[in-house]
C-alpha cells in the first residue's frame, strides 16, 4: 500500500478499521474529534458501528457491553474525557475485557486547554480509576507510529484481555504526515469462549468485577497481577537513540518531546557533544531496565516532558544511585523548540542546571 | 396415572436460593422475566445486565449470560452489546437508585435513541442494598435513613415518575407501569414483561417496564403491610398502566 498523507486523528481512525475494529463509541472533545468525524463516514463502508454517545461515561460503558459481547471495540478521547471514562476503565480492567482507548492529551488540570500536553502520564500509567489495575500504555511519537500502535493495541488487548491505551499528545492528533498501513493489518481475533453471547449448550458466561468473597477478590487481584508480570516481562518497548554508547547527558523523553529532543541531540552531536536519548514507547510497562542500563553509561540524565514532571519519577526510580537527574518541562500547551532543549542540555553539561532543573522541587525538611 | 408437572422453576432461572429478604418481590419479578424468556424461546440468546443495588447478584439467579455494570450504566452496556450483536436479546434489570438517580443520563439517551433492548425497572421507593436511604422515587414524607424526618419535598422535590418521563420522548417505545402486590397485578405484570420482550424479539423498539416492588426490611413493615403500602401509598402517586406504545402516533 502506498504512503498517504493523513492527519494523525484520521490516521488513528483508519488504523482501527484496518485492524478489524468495527465498533466505535465516542463523545466529541478537542483535540481528537476528527477521529469521530472520520469514522462516522468510514464505519458504514465496512458495515461497522459508529455511535455518538451522550457522554464519555456512556461511551466507555458501551465499549464495556460491546467487548463483553465479543467484538473488537475502541474509543478516542482527550484528557477530561478520559477522566470521565476512568470509572469504567477500572471495571473493564477488573472484568478482564479487551478494549482500546486512544487519549490525545491536552493540558490540564480541569478543563485546562486544548493544546498539546503530556500531563496524563500519571493517570495513564498509575491508575486513573480506582483499584489495583494497570492499563498497557503505548506512546507514539509520529503519526506512523500512532497507526502502528493502534493496530498493536488491539492485538495486545486481546492477548491479555486487558484495556490498552494509546497515549498521544495533541501534536500527534493534529499534525499531518505520510503514513503507510500494513498490507495485512487484521489479526485473527482469538477465540472468546468467555464472551456473553447467549448460553447455548454451555454453562453461564459472566462478565463482572464484583467479588464479595475476600478470597475470590484476592484471586482476581492476583490473576490481574500475574498478567501485569507477564507484560513487564514481555511487552517493554523503547528506543535507544545514541544511548548505547557513553554519554555526557542522557535525555529521556517520549512522544512529541522525544521527537523534538532528537533534533536537539542531532545538532549537539554535530558539535561533538556526547548526548543520547532513551525513548520509552511502552509507558506501562516502563522500560526500567533499559533506563537503568543506559543511565549507567551517562554522567547525567535530563528528562524532558510536556508536564511539570511525571515520567521523571519513574526515571528516578529506575536510574542507578549517583547519577544526577535533571528535569525540563513545558506546560500549558507551549511546545519548546529544539533550541530550548539544547540549551538545557548545555546547562547540564556546564554544571549549571539545578537537580530536577525547571520546576525543581525543594528538598524535604529533615 | 402418570404425574404431570403443572408448575416448576422456569428454565431461565437457576435453583439457587436468593439473598433477597423475606417479603421482597424481586423474586416474583425475576420469575416473570424468566417465564417470558422461556415462552418466547429466547433464553439461549439472552444477555442480562445486572445493576448495582439489591439485584447486583441477579446473575446468580438467571440461567443466561450476564454482564455486571457499574452503578447506573446498565443501559450503556446494553447499548454496546445490542449494537454489537443485534441478534442477542438484551435486558437490564435495575432498581430505582441505579436507574432513576445515578443512571438517568444513560436511561434517557438509550430510550431516546430507541435502543432495541428491554429495561426491567424495579421501583421500591428506597435504596435497599445500602440499607434504606432516600431515593429519587421515595414518597413524600417517607422516612428513610437519609430522610429521618420524612422526605421533605421543599428540599428535595417530588418523587420521579420514570415511566411518565420516558413516555414524553418522541422516539417510539413501549413503556408500561405495573405492580406485583396482588396475584391479579402479577398476572398483568407478566403480560407487560412478555410484551416488552416480544417487541424486542420483533426488533421493534426500546421497551421499559416499571414494576412497583416492596422493601419490607427498609420500609420497616411486615411483608403483608408492605403489600398494603404499595396499594395505598405508591399506587395513587405511581398510576399503573400503558404509558407509551410503539403504535402511538409519533
Amino acid at each position: 500500500m502506498a504512503k498517504k498523507l493523513m492527519k494523525g486523528n484520521e490516521a488513528i481512525g483508519e488504523a482501527a478499521v484496518q485492524a478489524g475494529c468495527r465498533h466505535y463509541f465516542a463523545y466529541p472533545i478537542t483535540p481528537q474529534t476528527e477521529v469521530a468525524e472520520y469514522l462516522v463516514r468510514r464505519m458504514p463502508e465496512v458495515d461497522g458501528v459508529f455511535l455518538q454517545a451522550e457522554s464519555e461515561v456512556a461511551a466507555s460503558n458501551m465499549l464495556f457491553g460491546a467487548s463483553a459481547a465479543g467484538v473488537r471495540t475502541f474509543t478516542s478521547s482527550s484528557s477530561p474525557g478520559i477522566s470521565l471514562m476512568a470509572e469504567s476503565i477500572s471495571y473493564i480492567a477488573g472484568a478482564q475485557l479487551p478494549v482500546v482507548y486512544v487519549n490525545i492529551m491536552r493540558g490540564g488540570p480541569g478543563l485546562g486547554g486544548i493544546l498539546p500536553a503530556q500531563s496524563d502520564y500519571f493517570q495513564a500509567t498509575k491508575g486513573g480509576g480506582h483499584g489495583d489495575y494497570h492499563l498497557l500504555v503505548l506512546a507514539p511519537s509520529t503519526v506512523q507510529e500512532a497507526v502502528d500502535h493502534v493496530i498493536l493495541a488491539f492485538e495486545l488487548a486481546e492477548k491479555y484481555r486487558n484495556p490498552v491505551m494509546v497515549l498521544g499528545d495533541g501534536m500527534i492528533g493534529q499534525m499531518m504526515e505520510p503514513v503507510q498501513f500494513p498490507a495485512e493489518a487484521v489479526t485473527e481475533p482469538p477465540d472468546r469462549p468467555w464472551a456473553t453471547v447467549g448460553m447455548k449448550n454451555r454453562p453461564q458466561n459472566l462478565i463482572r468485577s464484583l467479588f464479595l468473597n475476600a478470597d475470590e477478590l484476592e484471586a482476581n487481584n492476583l490473576e490481574l497481577r500475574a498478567k501485569y508480570d507477564l507484560m513487564e516481562r514481555d511487552e517493554v518497548r523503547f528506543e535507544f537513540y545514541h544511548a548505547d554508547e557513553e554519554m555526557d547527558v542522557m535525555v529521556v523523553a517520549y512522544g512529541t518531546m522525544a521527537r523534538i529532543a532528537k533534533t536537539a541531540i542531532d545538532a549537539l552531536r554535530a558539535d561533538g557533544v556526547k548526548v543520547g536519548l532513551v525513548r520509552p514507547i511502552s509507558l506501562y510497562p516502563f522500560p526500567k531496565r533499559a533506563v537503568r542500563e543506559a543511565a549507567g553509561r551517562a554522567k547525567a540524565v535530563l528528562v524532558v516532558e510536556l508536564s511539570t514532571g511525571q515520567m521523571v519519577e519513574d526515571v528516578e526510580w529506575a536510574a542507578p544511585e549517583g547519577v544526577p537527574i535533571h528535569f525540563f518541562g513545558k506546560v500549558g500547551g507551549n511546545i519548546p523548540p529544539p533550541e530550548d532543549i539544547s540549551e538545557e542540555i548545555s546547562k547540564v553539561l556546564g554544571g549549571k542546571a539545578t537537580p530536577r532543573g525547571l520546576y525543581g522541587r525543594v528538598e524535604e525538611a529533615s | 396415572m402418570t404425574a404431570a408437572t403443572i408448575f416448576g422453576t422456569p428454565e431461565s432461572l437457576t435453583d439457587r436460593v436468593t439473598h433477597y429478604c423475606p417479603g421482597c418481590t424481586h423474586g416474583i419479578i425475576h420469575r416473570l422475566v424468566a417465564e417470558s424468556l422461556d415462552e418466547l424461546g429466547l433464553r439461549e440468546t439472552t444477555v442480562g445486565i445486572a445493576p448495582v443495588g439489591c439485584a447486583v447478584l441477579a446473575y446468580h439467579y438467571f440461567a443466561c449470560d450476564f454482564q455486571e455494570a457499574p452503578h447506573g450504566r446498565a443501559p450503556a452496556l446494553a447499548t454496546g452489546a445490542k449494537r454489537a450483536r443485534p441478534d442477542l436479546t438484551v435486558f437490564t434489570y435495575q432498581g430505582d437508585g441505579d436507574l432513576a438517580s445515578i443512571g438517568t443520563a444513560e436511561l434517557i439517551h438509550a430510550a431516546n435513541r430507541g435502543e432495541k433492548f428491554t429495561i426491567i425497572f424495579v421501583n421500591n421507593a428506597i435504596y435497599g442494598m445500602t440499607g434504606g436511604q432516600m431515593a429519587p422515587t421515595t414518597m413524600p414524607g417517607q422516612v428513610t435513613s437519609t430522610s429521618p424526618a420524612g422526605r421533605d419535598v421543599d428540599q428535595v422535590g417530588y418523587p420521579l415518575r420514570v415511566a411518565e418521563l420516558i413516555a414524553t420522548l418522541r422516539t417510539p417505545s413501549y413503556v408500561e407501569r405495573v405492580s406485583v402486590h396482588t396475584p391479579h397485578h402479577i398476572i398483568n405484570a407478566k403480560r407487560a414483561v412478555r410484551q416488552a420482550f416480544e417487541y424486542q424479539k420483533a426488533g421493534r423498539c426500546f421497551s421499559l417496564v416499571e414494576v412497583l416492588s416492596t422493601c419490607p426490611t427498609n420500609w420497616g413493615l411486615t411483608p403483608l403491610e408492605s403489600l398494603k403500602w404499595v396499594e395505598e401509598t405508591m399506587l395513587p402517586y405511581y398510576p399503573l398502566g400503558l404509558k407509551k406504545s410503539p403504535d402511538d402516533e409519533v
